[in-house]
């Protein structure tokens, strides 16, 4: 069978045979091994929990009651049958116009109202993960490089990489400073491409962030804008999480900073946003992706090449209703919110009552989950192998950040908002029994007190220098350290 | 094209390379030097992918559809509008359809045992399929599920059930257009070439090339023999790869063909197997047209004939690979529902990852797994299209000829192939340009030049029948009718008294034209 396949191999491209599919990664390894042993409350209570998927399940109650209440909407209810021939022609790359316009809408309402979006420049995909793909093929040819900063959505590889034939550049940023994204760090990258050889196209950011769940500031954003406008690169503003910020502050997508007085003479032409339905409103399997560029050319290429991911039609209409809906579209985003944040709020202070912390955060499906101190020593295999101990033994699909290409081993994420309350709760027992059982358990009863005046601490570099420097001890409550604990989220 | 298509395509000069400006929708009107100058600096900014011509839509093609869009017909607002006979749509059928919708409502509502399945369906993004109804036996890489199930004995429907269909190696996509571009990348790298017959379907210079950067190689075939697909043709098109030091990966034939409306015959079939095998490359088929196949010779699809002639030689299975679709048979283009099906587990196993760039939407999928799944319902719709369609190809014929103009014999497809070429002032692609502007311009007939189809002999037009009313088609003879008759009252005549075939031009109104005319431009 091997040698069978091996010989049907030696006619294929290169493409078809490498693996920049990326799925040998074990970013898909512990979802094969979810997919072997999946968790059911009552079937299969001893599963395997899926942590590792960015799905937003929280909601669609609220959904599932817009589309009993508006059979028109469907056009496969008798209220909605009459549009279905005209629906199921459309084949024009353009996109329904009410369909455009419901989503130029909604990304608005999404930023607060703090940009307007013009229909005319929304060009469909399939998904995200081809709005990814048709961006660099229509700004990079192959050969030519993206910057992305660390750590960052693991599908990157393929999606920018596979069949486009571009490379990927690392911005290397951790967690001295929370993961934020330097000036310093972005020239570091621009330079080391530069010195490779590797022509630089551009750059491009998710924000909020996958996986750390952060958004990037005011002064961030504009100075990440001011270096790419400065070394006339492209920048890519992956805002695929937008609506998922939960608390504040606020998200502030480029959008809103290019309409800022002293962003004025920004080369607009630089610049273009990835958006999707899949996060915020929980339908990755509609395939929504949204391609938004301001650089006319763009837009005109991409909609060529939108004809190989077209929305299908019975989706954009139905999401064309939905989202025309104001006053529901208002309810959602603010319920979908005070769910998501109440979800972040049980995992992260159920973690910390056992000294588990992580990347202070106010937007995602997931947190970025501190496991540096249960590692032997702080390499990638002794993550890798304290992630194949959770996902074995305390059964939860969680992902290891060396998936993400974070530099600093230890850190993890996890995903929750895939999942019911009776569900979580079990996780979060696993996650509390396994800690309490290693031998941070004891020192985790021990910080508690440490906390107990609630310091909100961030991790300082001294602090990350005395872990670096004793890698193989895990840290005593005697530590000198224990008076700065780790980061946690605010409650 | 010139100002007479509405001076809406600019071409100018950059950089020694012509590059056509298309007005996008999000421009404003700005002077031309400022429109070089800024698209200059866009070249420098963007890929090459993004400012060649690869994308195939200057072609007149695509630009004759856009005429359409500036002024379409319609019988109460726009009488005097372009009738639209460039796209290739199956409207003939969707009150089947939606009677079919009416009926069972209760099955498309997302519940499935008093429970819905809303839910399931938004978050589903396997690409394998839909998984809520795997089967018991399914093996973790390939997971048998309904859809693909049904897919699967849907397309052995069309086929009259003379070959099975393994729901196991098929990959859903998002329209034949994804499945052709996929199938592409996975086996030809960028440089190589594909051999394609001519006349083709116009969208391949896109699908096939453009971001694949694989080369297409036109196989010419001859209205001498109506555009069959010879042995000496293949070789021919080989003979020029090579010298154009291009590798041949394989031969992507539409069979049912696109734009000539006829399934290749056994002996085409034979042929191209043979060549196939002989050179060592792959086959892909491209039956997107296979459910409107109305008469005989019934269809043969390529792995079926390759199964016959070589029963033991899984190395060439191995090499076939099926393209279909749901846009043509169903006419449900806008729910971009295509696939691929390939013997070969390691095209599958790459066509299925790269699936992920243009899954089928699960609310689509779910909804043709309904549709799809009543057996009964499917035989009758087969029939019915089938009958429907050829019904308009009869009308479509009479009328072309009452008119003078004879069309390729075709057993299946939305379309003719139809011969002009009595009408061209000159037997040169410049006056089918000119006979194709006045038609779409002056006449109101949005129809496709052969030229677009890089057909090697000017004269030949694609003419849809299916996406219209049975008025709209009437009133379209009538007016090719009405053209025609001006033509032989002298307008022709008196701008070339000295062509070829001025004096002769009265012959062109004869019944039998089309042969009378043929030995006229020979001589």
């Amino acid at each position: 069978m091997a040698l069978m396949l091996r010989n049907q191999e030696h006619f294929l491209s290169k493409i078809a045979t490498n693996n920049g599919h990326g799925e040998d990664s074990p970013y898909f390894d512990g979802w094969k091994a979810y997919d072997s042993d999946p968790y059911h409350h009552t079937k299969n209570p001893k599963g395997v929990i899926q942590m590792g998927l960015a799905e937003n399940q929280l909601s669609f109650d609220l959904i599932q009651d817009w589309i009993m209440n508006n059979p028109r909407a469907s056009i496969c209810t008798a209220e909605g049958a009459d549009d279905f021939k005209d629906i199921a022609i459309y084949q024009d790359y353009h996109g329904l116009p009410e369909f455009r316009n419901a989503i130029a809408k909604f990304m608005g309402k999404v930023r607060g109202d703090m940009a307007t979006f013009d229909p005319d420049r929304i060009v469909m995909s399939g998904g995200a993960t081809g709005a990814h793909e048709t961006m660099v093929f229509c700004l990079a040819d192959p050969g030519d490089a993206f910057l992305v900063p660390t750590p960052y959505y693991a599908g990157f590889d393929r999606d920018l990489r596979w069949r486009t034939g571009a490379q990927l550049v690392p911005v290397i940023c951790d967690s001295s400073n929370n993961f934020t994204v330097t000036r310093d760090a972005l020239e570091a990258a621009y330079t080391k491409a530069q010195e490779a050889k590797i022509k630089v196209k551009g750059l491009l950011i998710t924000n909020p962030s996958n996986p750390l769940g952060t958004i990037l500031d005011r002064e961030t954003l504009k100075s990440i804008v001011r270096f790419t406008d400065e070394k006339n690169i492209h920048l890519v503003s992956d805002e695929i999480y937008a609506a998922t910020v939960f608390k504040r502050p606020s998200f502030i997508s480029i959008a809103e900073i290019l309409e800022e007085q002293d962003m004025e003479g920004i080369n607009r032409d630089l610049m273009h946003i990835v958006y999707s339905l899949s996060k915020d409103m929980g339908f990755p399997g509609f395939r929504i992706g949204i391609l938004y560029s301001y650089n006319d050319a763009v837009v005109s290429c991409a909609r060529k090449m939108s004809s190989f991911g077209l929305v299908s039609t019975q989706t954009q209409h139905l999401i064309a209703s939905m989202l025309s809906d104001d006053h529901f579209v208002d309810k959602f985003i603010i319920e979908s919110k005070h769910r998501l944040a109440k979800r972040h709020g049980v995992f992260t202070k159920g973690l910390e009552q056992v000294g588990i912390g992580s990347l202070e955060s106010n937007a995602g499906l997931f947190f970025w989950m501190d496991l540096r101190r249960l590692l032997s020593e702080a390499t990638v295999e002794a993550e890798m192998a304290l992630w194949r101990i959770i996902i074995k033994e305390v059964k939860l699909n969680v992902s290891p950040g060396s998936s993400f290409h974070c530099s600093e081993p230890g850190w993890f994420r996890v995903c929750f908002a895939n999942m019911d309350d009776e569900t979580m709760r079990v996780a979060l027992r696993r996650i509390k029994t396994f800690v309490l059982q290693t031998k941070g358990g004891q020192e985790a009863s021990a910080k508690k007190q440490c906390r107990r005046q609630r310091l909100q601490v961030s991790l300082s570099f001294r602090r990350m220098e005395d872990i670096m420097m004793t890698p193989h001890l895990i840290m005593t409550p005697h530590s000198p350290i224990c008076s700065s604990p780790l980061v946690r989220a605010r409650t | 094209m010139g100002p007479g298509m509405g001076g809406s395509i600019n071409k100018i000069n950059v950089g020694g390379a012509w590059t056509t400006i298309v007005h996008a929708s999000t421009s404003k009107h700005v002077a031309p030097a400022e429109q070089r100058n800024k698209l200059c600096r866009y070249m420098k900014m963007l890929s090459r992918k993004a400012t060649c011509h690869s994308h195939g839509q200057d072609s007149s093609y695509f630009l004759g559809l856009q005429e359409y869009e500036k002024n379409p017909y319609h019988e109460v607002h726009n009488p005097s509008g372009i009738i639209q006979m460039g796209l290739a749509e199956n409207q003939l059928s969707f009150d089947l359809i939606e009677s079919w919708l009416s009926r069972n409502s209760d099955r498309t509502n997302f519940i499935e045992n008093g429970r819905s399945i809303f839910r399931d369906l938004a978050l589903f993004q396997d690409y394998h399929g839909l998984p809520a109804f795997k089967k018991a036996d399914e093996n973790l890489n390939l997971a048998v599920n309904i859809n693909s199930q049904v897919l699967a004995e849907f397309v052995e429907e069309i086929r009259g059930n003379k070959v099975r269909f393994d729901p196991n190696k098929l990959v859903l996509t998002a329209g034949a257009t994804s499945a052709n571009e996929t199938l592409i990348f996975c086996l030809a790298e960028p440089g190589e070439a594909f051999l394609v017959p001519t006349p083709y379907y116009p969208g391949f210079d896109r699908d096939l090339k453009w971001r694949t950067e694989v080369e297409i190689v036109p196989v010419h075939c001859s209205s001498l023999n109506h555009f069959r697909l010879t042995k000496s043709a293949l070789e021919e098109a080989y003979q020029q790869a090579q010298k154009l030091k291009l590798k041949v990966k394989g031969v992507l034939i539409t069979n049912p063909s696109n734009p000539l409306g006829t399934t290749m015959t056994k002996d085409e079939l034979h042929h191209l197997i043979t060549f196939a095998v002989a050179k060592e490359i792959h086959i892909v088929s491209d039956e997107i047209y296979s459910g409107t196949v109305f008469d005989s010779p019934s269809f043969v699809s390529v792995i079926e004939a390759a199964k016959i002639k070589y029963p033991k030689d899984t190395t060439l299975w191995s090499r076939i690979h099926i393209v279909y679709s749901l846009s043509k048979d169903l006419g449900l283009p806008g729910f971009r529902v295509g696939m691929i099906y390939s013997n070969n587990e390691a095209v599958i196993s790459a066509a299925t990852k790269m699936s992920s760039f243009g899954l089928v939407s699960s609310q689509t999928q779910y909804l043709l797994s309904k549709i799809l799944g009543d057996r009964k319902f499917t035989k009758y719709y087969i029939k019915e299209n089938q009958r429907r369609v050829k019904k308009r190809h009869e009308m479509l014929v009479l009328g072309l000829k009452k008119a003078g103009i004879r069309c390729l014999k075709s057993n299946a497809g939305l379309f003719c192939w139809v011969d002009m070429r009595h009408l061209l002032r000159t037997s040169t692609f410049d006056a089918e340009m000119e006979l194709w502007k006045k038609i779409v311009c002056e006449v109101g007939l949005n129809i496709s030049p052969g030229s677009s189809c890089h057909c090697s002999e000017p004269g030949w037009f694609r003419v849809c029948f299916s996406n219209m009313s049975k008025e709209t088609l009437n009133l379209s003879m009538q007016r090719i009718k009405a053209f025609v008759d001006s033509i032989n009252g002298g307008r022709y005549g008196q701008n070339d008294a000295r062509s070829l075939c001025s004096s002769r031009s009265k012959k062109v109104t004869c019944y039998m034209g089309f042969i009378i005319v043929k030995i006229c431009l020979s001589t």
